[in-house]
């Protein structure tokens, strides 16, 4: 028999809540960390969250009956207390996949991010993972050329990928900026990389910033014999304009660009990515703002779910956090995200901060970017908790050396060939790091400088974010 | 300033040509080479030979000496065949390849005889 029409405010967990729910494959699932305020039961503000991120407003109205809002609805259908903190608790919520636009990360999150983190009955609210089922993952893009087609195109193998952010970030001319590239790519580094903020300013526009800096890419190539690159920053004030600089890129020949996922926005990343895909460019991706949303561990958007959207939105390079330099990252939670970047199928893992199984299938990976603040003296750590498939990169610890940017490059080139050189012979690199490092130097007058001037640096500050892996 | 070194590299000078993995530490000696070997072989990767004119060596594809070596577990093999290519090519660069067929990809790869830079 069909409903009758009831005005008024219902409870949400009459509708919403619904612990005998088993999810289905194809459901998009979430984990939210719930901040109550005081007095609203847990179930109810579960149900809250679960309907205002889907098909639920406050009210009853009469057009909730001309549709079958049991099959739409989100469910909260599991909840879990916060290891070693009663201020908040786990809510787990079921979305049936035809809530959302395929191949939409922009749509999925308006749904899932929306109105509820303005929700009154919340004090606060932490979107904590995503699972996307593999029916949705199939629906996206994608990165646009992968870790794979990466190194055959660049032929590079066997080893971390090494790169440099320009300093100063801001201020520098465009031949002088070109110049500071060069030296770097003629040292041996494969990359070097506009800042975030470098578009096109008044001192550098970015036209001649491109020319300048390709000019210095094929010399560097013709001196050294091998392929580099440097991430043309496309980011701009509207998505016809970060076109027509993308367009620019590859008319003249450059390898690969770069874009700023957060700051841009995910419309624009998804077109640029599929263009990137269409026009065979690599796309390297900065996640300037992602502290905003991710450093507070009761509010806002965990960086695995940004890693996972930049996943289907697209992108081959994503900056990770390097554990060991100057910015925020827990060590476990970082070796988390990375799996979910470059592996095919990532298994619950609580320890690493990981809530549900995630199946890419097919969809290729990711290259975490290790940046800011490290210098030789990590490059074992580095090599070891990032492994091959990663790209290093050394802003200071590259321009930062006594006799330039070249000698800098090789000191880190050097580096992390020893490294490789020496895992691959069964060393141990984090235990054996200054042994391989101070050997590798006798060979190497830029290395031994170079372990010379950073050696006392270090970066200890404690986590802002931890795990909620701590018993009560 | 007289402190600074200059990075002594040209288009002029062949010995700044570079050859990717390992070509910024000392040429590997034999019984490094015969562990990167090991390295591979223990991976489960394919080795396979290439070699190529020098003036060439830009180019994706060298010439492949014979097929890659599938299945090979002895390094005293891998090195046989190293050699053999050597003598047959003295003035070529030959490198070895670790071919990961999972990933459908190099795993590694490493030049193991410079010819005549250009």
């Amino acid at each position: 028999m069909a409903k009758q029409y009831d005005a008024g405010v219902k409870e949400y967990r009459e509708t919403y809540w619904m612990p005998e729910y088993t999810p289905k494959d194809t459901d998009i699932l979430a984990c939210f960390k719930v901040t109550p305020q005081d007095g609203v039961p847990r179930e109810e503000i579960a149900a809250a969250v679960a309907a205002e991120s889907s098909t639920g407003t406050w009210t009853t109205v009469w057009t909730d009956l001309l549709t079958d809002l049991d099959y739409y609805k989100g469910r909260a259908y599991a909840i879990e207390d916060v290891p070693g903190d009663d201020t908040c608790f786990f809510a787990f919520i079921a979305y049936p996949i035809d809530l959302f636009e395929e191949g939409s990360v922009v749509n999925v999150m308006t749904s899932l991010v929306g109105n509820v983190f303005g929700f009154k009955a919340l004090r606060a609210l932490r979107l904590e993972d995503i699972r996307f089922p593999i029916a949705y993952v199939m629906t996206c893009n994608g990165p646009p050329q992968g870790i794979q087609q990466e190194r055959d195109i660049l032929n590079k193998y066997g080893r971390p990928l090494l790169g440099c952010t320009i300093k100063p970030k801001l201020g520098l001319s465009a031949k002088n900026y070109g110049r500071a590239c060069y030296e770097g790519l003629r040292g041996g580094l494969d990359f070097t990389k506009d800042d975030e903020n470098v578009n096109s300013q008044p001192f550098m526009r970015w036209r001649a910033r491109f020319d300048f800096v390709m000019e210095a890419i094929h010399k560097a190539e013709a001196e050294t014999g091998e392929r580099k690159g440097h991430y043309l920053n496309v980011t701009a004030a509207t998505s016809d304009e970060m076109m027509k600089r993308a367009e620019y890129a590859k008319e003249i020949g450059a390898p690969i660009i770069m874009h700023d996922y957060i700051t841009g926005g995910w419309s624009a990343n998804t077109q640029l990515a599929q263009w990137c895909q269409d026009n065979g460019m690599l796309l390297h991706i900065h996640r300037a703002m992602h502290a905003v949303l991710d450093r507070n561990p009761h509010h806002g958007i965990h960086f695995r779910v940004l890693t996972k959207i930049l996943r289907l939105s697209g992108g081959d390079h994503l900056h990770s956090g390097t554990v060991v330099g100057k910015l925020e990252g827990d060590r476990e939670a970082t070796l988390g995200w990375i799996d979910l970047m470059r592996d095919s199928y990532i298994k619950e893992d609580r320890s690493r901060g990981i809530f549900f199984d995630q199946d890419w299938g097919s969809m290729p990976g990711v290259i975490p970017v290790a940046s800011g603040g490290i210098h030789v003296w990590h490059m074992p750590a580095l090599v070891n908790i990032f492994g091959d498939d990663s790209c290093l990169q050394f802003g200071g610890g590259t321009l930062g050396h006594p006799w330039g940017n070249a000698a800098g490059a090789a000191a880190n080139r050097v580096a992390v060939e020893a490294c490789v050189e020496a895992r691959n012979s069964g060393r141990e690199l984090e235990k054996e790091g200054k042994d391989i490092l101070t050997n590798a130097a006798k060979h190497s007058p830029e290395l031994k400088i170079a372990m010379e001037t950073w050696k006392e640096i270090k970066f200890e500050f404690d986590t802002v974010d931890k795990l909620d892996v701590a018993h009560k | 300033m007289s402190d600074v070194q200059d990075y002594a590299s040209s288009i002029g000078n062949a010995d700044s040509r570079k050859f990717e993995t390992f070509s910024y530490i000392p040429d590997l000696t034999e019984e490094q080479t015969r562990t990167q070997i090991q390295y591979i072989l223990d991976k489960g990767w394919n080795p396979v030979i290439e070699h190529t004119e020098p003036e060439n060596a830009i180019s994706n594809y060298w010439y492949m000496w014979k097929l890659p070596l599938f299945g090979e577990t002895d390094v005293d093999v891998v090195l046989k065949e190293i050699e053999a290519c050597k003598t047959a090519h003295p003035a070529n660069h030959v490198r070895l390849l670790g071919l990961d067929n999972f990933a459908q990809c190099a795993g590694t790869a490493m030049v193991v005889h410079r010819g005549k830079t250009v």
